[in-house]
């Protein structure tokens, strides 16, 4: 069994993200944490100077944004999919609407298409309220 | 008239060492090369930066701030003056998968510069590997009003003098 086979398991057995978060050395540097609330199931993405890309506004960087909202949608799909291995992005496009300040951020992911082997995910992430969106991204991942 | 490519090179270094434990620093990107319309970089391989810890394969995420970092600065050296450009949005392809164990370098050539937006694409690759690249990306960047860059400009001129340029 590998590291992530037995996390994702686990995780979706006791509806804990966080083991998965556990098993992934990028998502530690970014600091990233999950948070189920009712039925969905947010990612938030608190301040730290580790993930700042501009010191004079703040604001976090860009890539730290991006990487965020990957790594959003592949836990995402790894706690609503039965998949064994960690889903394998083949594109993404991100859209940075507002700077991202130094406050949690939020995300949210919605799985527009799931079909045999790809799948289609929009993130959306805000600081205050979704509607005012910080980025947004649309990603495909391959599943097995 | 593009600003003198020795600012930028300051400009760039001033970025990775100025805030001590910030994005680039936790990354460990460094630049290795920049021309008017174009900049080169390395990403380092760490366990830090890893994914897939069953295979250590390096998180897209990385790749993204690198690109994102790379075609950014390749987009300031077409500028009339020292500053940056915000990224507005960033598309990547991933053709390939990055070998763990292995840095991770980066290149990006800004193909048109208009008023407001400047247009880049950059790749990431594995040195001698340049034919087969790992992420193929195209990013859009805004070009900031003459008065806002104007300012950024002067904002950072006093902190450029003393840096040494070592690209």
């Amino acid at each position: 069994m590998s590291k992530i086979s037995t996390a994702c398991e686990q995780a979706r057995a006791e509806n804990n993200p966080g083991l998965i978060i556990e098993q992934i050395p990028y998502a530690k540097l970014l600091g990233v944490e999950a948070l189920n609330v009712g039925e969905e199931l947010f990612f938030v993405l608190p301040p730290s100077n580790s993930n700042v890309g501009n010191p004079t506004l703040p604001a976090i960087h860009g890539g730290a944004l991006g990487g965020f909202l990957e790594l959003s949608a592949s836990i995402h799909l790894m706690m609503n999919l039965p998949t064994q291995v960690t889903p394998k992005v083949v594109d993404i496009s991100v859209d940075y609407v507002r700077p991202g300040r130094m406050d949690n951020l939020y995300a949210l992911c919605h799985v527009v298409r799931q079909g045999r082997k790809l799948v289609n995910v929009s993130i959306n992430c805000w600081h205050k309220t979704r509607q005012e969106s910080v980025a947004t991204a649309r990603a495909h991942f391959l599943v097995d | 008239m593009p600003v003198d490519i020795t600012l930028v090179k300051k400009l760039s270094k001033l970025m990775i060492t100025a805030n001590p434990g910030d994005h680039f620093q936790t990354l460990g990107m460094k630049f290795t090369g920049m021309d008017t319309g174009s900049c080169d970089m390395v990403l380092p391989y760490g366990a830090h930066l890893v994914g897939n810890p069953d295979t250590g394969v390096v998180h897209g995420g990385a790749i993204t701030a690198l690109l994102d970092t790379c075609s950014g600065m390749a987009c300031a050296t077409m500028l009339e003056d020292v500053g940056l450009t915000p990224t507005m949005d960033l598309r990547i392809d991933y053709m390939g998968i990055a070998e763990p164990g292995v840095d991770i370098h980066a290149r990006a050539d800004v193909y048109r510069s208009s008023q407001s937006v400047l247009f880049c694409r950059a790749k990431a690759y594995h040195k001698n590997q340049e034919d087969r690249p790992i992420a193929h990306c195209i990013a859009n960047f805004i070009r900031l009003d003459d008065e806002v860059l104007k300012n950024l400009s002067e904002s950072f001129k006093p902190f450029l003098e003393k840096v040494e340029v070592d690209i």
